[in-house]
């Protein structure tokens, strides 16, 4: 019976030290991917240097021309345009959910958000490719855009705009509300006035994780860009986003070509890193 | 100036109507791809290899690539996501290094998958020797899906009312134990949610996947095959030139109902057990 | 006989005390009623007997508890076994999401049993001693948070008596009950003192009164004011402030 006990105990050690293994292999996989990303782009940055990295407006990889400039721009446009059209949708949403919507209406739109957020950023691509670039075309005569782009990302940062800011504006204290309300003030006015402002660091957040979606996502830009390196001067101008460039020539890049892929890269985690920092300051300040 | 009550009544048609938007974006998405896409899937389709470059035939070696790939990432990351989330809620006392661990998957979860996906290439295919491969994108693709378990399952553990740890404490069970039947049973619903959340992020990557697949049509056997899953196989008919808008459609729909349908089994199988657990 | 006995046993959470050095001997085959207003450490006292307190990690223990002479908070006792020979009824009925059945087999599964013949004897022989088995004996495997909370209590308590415990703490077993709930329970207790060790901590005098053989007393920072037979206690205090408490004067 001793025996057993002390067995046990093992055991239980054990399983508790393969429990911590667990616990820290997240901590383990960003080190990685940190250490081999940056192995690879730093010391391209280094050599070719910084500024004339990310401010440099020449990409010839065969010339050995590296500047990403038009593509951090073709990220920040297409980013931008997401937000514009994703944020007044997305937070409508999220007002008309926590809200005004009937019991009804809120259980049919938590599967369609689910459902938005589930479909694979491959197949948005393709319905871009199949639908909204010939409607694009059309229309204003530019099918493969920023704004088709904008408008695909929008749609894929809805889910996200959505539930951070209904989870935001359901935790405004339900007095606030009442006392508003007990003032003669209507809902709407209760909304505007002391709900959205309390909800706000919760709303910054969900808008800020769109952002760092819209910037991260590659799939479906890369199908509906149009891919062009070029510093754009429209919003029906085409342009290739630095994850798309990753994507496309990736495949026959080496050499010094390839490091500038994996410098991108460098880019993009720090961008990440940046952006999870600020999320963390607006949460603290919730 | 505008009436209060008129300036109520223009907001709940606005309200309205951006929920009746988002539902219409659905909607119409999804049924033009799936309408589009059960004219071109038949038996055929879903069970014989591509032919002539990819304009005829069918897409079975890519049906097969995603659940191998996706099913390999399970394996990984689920026993790793539920073991973190237990550890963070029932042995770990809150510490510097819990809240790098919470920093962690909250960055993991942020980082672009074609990151990770570069990451995949030179990490498991050139340093680890691995190859372009399936037990590559596997490893890659766990990276993906383990962030969404290891955040759910943390928190459904950490809902599991405390007293049934103390009921089986107070029994004499071992810490191990009562994990092991009352908490993880409890927690299951919340940790299957979880679990079909980062099945459906792994079966829908492409970023992450693209360098470290292979590709290829032919039908992957051992781990260390080469393959081509669904989402690489819809990127590829439109990478160079459209090649079959048609086989497009029958991939995008294969996909989306491969999703859809976890999605739902996953909401329903969670509701009827929560009714069976909880007696009505 | 004594089953249990305190020796200077001072409990802290942090730095704040929440005992003072108390010294308890606590009679088998009895019931033991503890009594205090709230928050002066009657759960964190019961706690201390069966070492659920271990899983507060900022509570400090100083002094002995000796359970059939031996201290518990020695090195080389058996946590496990310790639990098993003090079983514990907590104030919110806890059954586990399982089936009736499998709460009152959990216990002896977890501790080897797997004969199906002899899991179905202990769940049988519980849940009779709790009162509970014609109530519950055609729907054994129905969940348990089914049933009402007068009966989740009970099935707590046949799943406490399936270890075949020798001493039983309760937590203010009734205090999330309806009275028709807690005379059920109540009667139950006084017929478990013939086999089992009762130690009961309530806010309702009246029950302490009803049921106990010996009462406790406890005030702030968990100081044992006085201690005794319970008629003595309740008709003849010695201390003013415990006359003050169970007169209802108090505070
Ligand atoms: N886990 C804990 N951490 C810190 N203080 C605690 C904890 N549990 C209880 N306390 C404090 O210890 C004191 C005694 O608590 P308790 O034993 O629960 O009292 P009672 O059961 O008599 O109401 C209370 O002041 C309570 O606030
Ligand atoms: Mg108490």
């Amino acid at each position: 019976m001793a025996f057993l006990v002390n067995s046990n105990k093992h055991a239980e050690w054990v399983i508790e030290k393969c429990l911590f293994l667990s616990a820290i292999s997240a901590i383990f996989f960003i080190v990685l991917i940190i250490v081999f990303i940056f192995e690879k782009g730093l010391p391209m940055i280094i050599d070719y240097g910084l500024l004339n990295f990310i401010l440099g407006t020449n990409w010839f990889p065969l010339d050995g021309q590296f500047g990403i400039f038009p593509m951090i721009l073709g990220t920040l446009y297409v980013t931008a345009g997401a937000m514009v059209l994703g944020v007044p949708l997305g937070l409508a949403c999220a007002i008309f959910l926590a809200e005004t919507a009937p019991e009804k209406m809120k259980n049919s739109m938590e599967p369609v958000i689910e459902s938005l957020a589930g479909i694979p950023s491959i197949v948005y691509g393709f319905f871009g490719i199949v639908v909204i670039v010939p409607f694009m075309r059309d229309a204003f005569g530019a099918g493969f855009s920023i704004l088709t782009c904008s408008i695909i990302l929008a749609i894929m940062v809805l889910p996200t705009i959505i539930s951070i800011s209904q989870d935001a504006i359901s935790s405004v204290p339900k007095e606030y509300k009442e006392a508003s309300i007990a003032l003669g003030a209507t809902h709407w006015q209760t909304i505007k006035k002391i709900i959205l402002p309390n909800a706000m660091p919760g709303i910054a957040t969900g808008v800020l994780l769109g952002v760092g979606r819209a910037i991260g996502e590659t799939m479906a830009v890369l199908m509906v860009s149009g891919n062009v390196v070029k510093i754009p001067s429209s919003i029906f101008d085409p342009v290739r986003p630095l994850t798309a460039n990753i994507a496309l020539e990736m495949n026959y890049a080496y050499g010094i070509h390839r490091e500038a892929l994996f410098a991108t890269g460098v880019i993009l985690l720090v961008v990440t890193f940046a952006l999870i920092m600020v999320v963390d300051y607006f949460q603290r300040g919730n | 100036m505008i009436s209060v009550n008129f300036s109520q009544k223009i907001a709940n048609i606005m309200l309205w109507a951006s929920a009746l938007i988002t539902i219409a974006i659905l909607f119409i998405m999804v049924g033009h791809i799936l309408l589009n896409g059960v004219e071109v899937i038949d038996l055929q389709f879903l069970l014989e290899s591509p032919k002539n470059a990819g304009r005829e035939g069918g897409i079975l070696p890519m049906i097969v690539s995603s659940l191998y790939t996706t099913g390999l990432a399970l394996i990984v990351a689920i026993p790793l996501g539920i073991g973190s989330a237990i550890y963070l809620t029932e042995y770990a006392v809150k510490s510097p290094l819990t809240k790098a661990i919470r920093y962690a998957t909250e960055t993991l979860s942020g980082i672009p998958s074609i990151v990770v996906g570069l990451f995949g290439y030179t990490f498991f295919v050139i340093y680890l020797g691995l190859g372009f491969c399936v037990l590559s994108a596997g490893l890659t693709l766990s990276i993906m899906a383990l962030p969404i378990i290891m955040r759910t399952a943390e928190e459904s553990v950490r809902t599991v009312p405390i007293g049934y740890r103390e009921g089986s404490l107070a029994l004499g069970a071992s810490k191990w134990q009562t994990i092991r039947k009352v908490l993880l049973p409890s927690a299951s619903p919340g940790i299957v949610t979880g679990i079909v959340l980062g099945m459906g992020r792994a079966i829908g990557e492409t970023a992450a996947i693209m360098f470290v697949v292979g590709g290829g049509w032919r039908m992957p056997i051992s781990p260390l095959s080469p393959a081509q899953p669904l989402t690489v196989h819809l990127y590829e008919l439109f990478s160079a030139g459209i090649i079959s808008t048609e086989i497009g459609y029958g991939t995008a729909t294969v996909l989306l109902a491969m999703v859809l349908a976890i999605t739902f089994t996953a909401n329903w199988t969670m509701r009827r057990y929560i009714k069976k657990i909880m007696g009505e | 006989m004594n089953k249990i006995e305190t020796r200077n046993l001072s409990i802290w959470y942090g730095d704040g005390r929440v005992l003072t050095d108390v010294n308890m001997k606590i009679k088998e085959k009895c019931i033991t009623a503890i009594i205090g207003p709230s928050g002066c450490g009657k759960t964190t006292f019961i706690k201390a007997i069966n070492r659920m307190i271990d899983l507060t990690h900022i509570a400090r223990i100083e002094g002995e508890i000796l359970c059939d002479g031996e201290n518990i908070y020695d090195d080389g006792i058996d946590v496990v076994e310790l639990r098993k020979k003090i079983g514990m009824v907590f104030q919110k009925p806890n059954p586990f999401p399982m089936s009736i059945y499998e709460n009152v087999a959990y216990g002896p599964r977890v501790h080897g049993i797997k004969d199906r013949r002899s899991l179905n004897e202990i769940v049988e022989k519980s849940l009779r001693e709790a009162f509970l088995w014609d109530e519950v004996k055609d729907r054994l495997n129905e969940p348990a948070l089914g049933s009402s909370g007068g009966q989740q209590q009970r099935l707590c308590i046949a799943r406490a008596l399936s270890m075949k415990p020798e001493v039983i703490l309760f937590d203010e077993p009734c205090s999330a009950l309806d009275p028709i709930s807690t005379s059920k329970i109540e009667d139950l207790i006084v017929e478990l003192k013939k086999n089992y060790t009762v130690i009961i901590v309530t806010h309702n005098m009246q029950q302490a009164a009803r049921i106990s053989d010996y009462t406790a007393f406890f005030l702030t920072r968990g100081e044992l004011i006085e201690y005794g037979s319970t008629s003595r206690i309740f008709e003849r205090p010695l201390d003013k402030r415990t006359e003050d408490y169970i007169t209802g004067r108090f505070g």
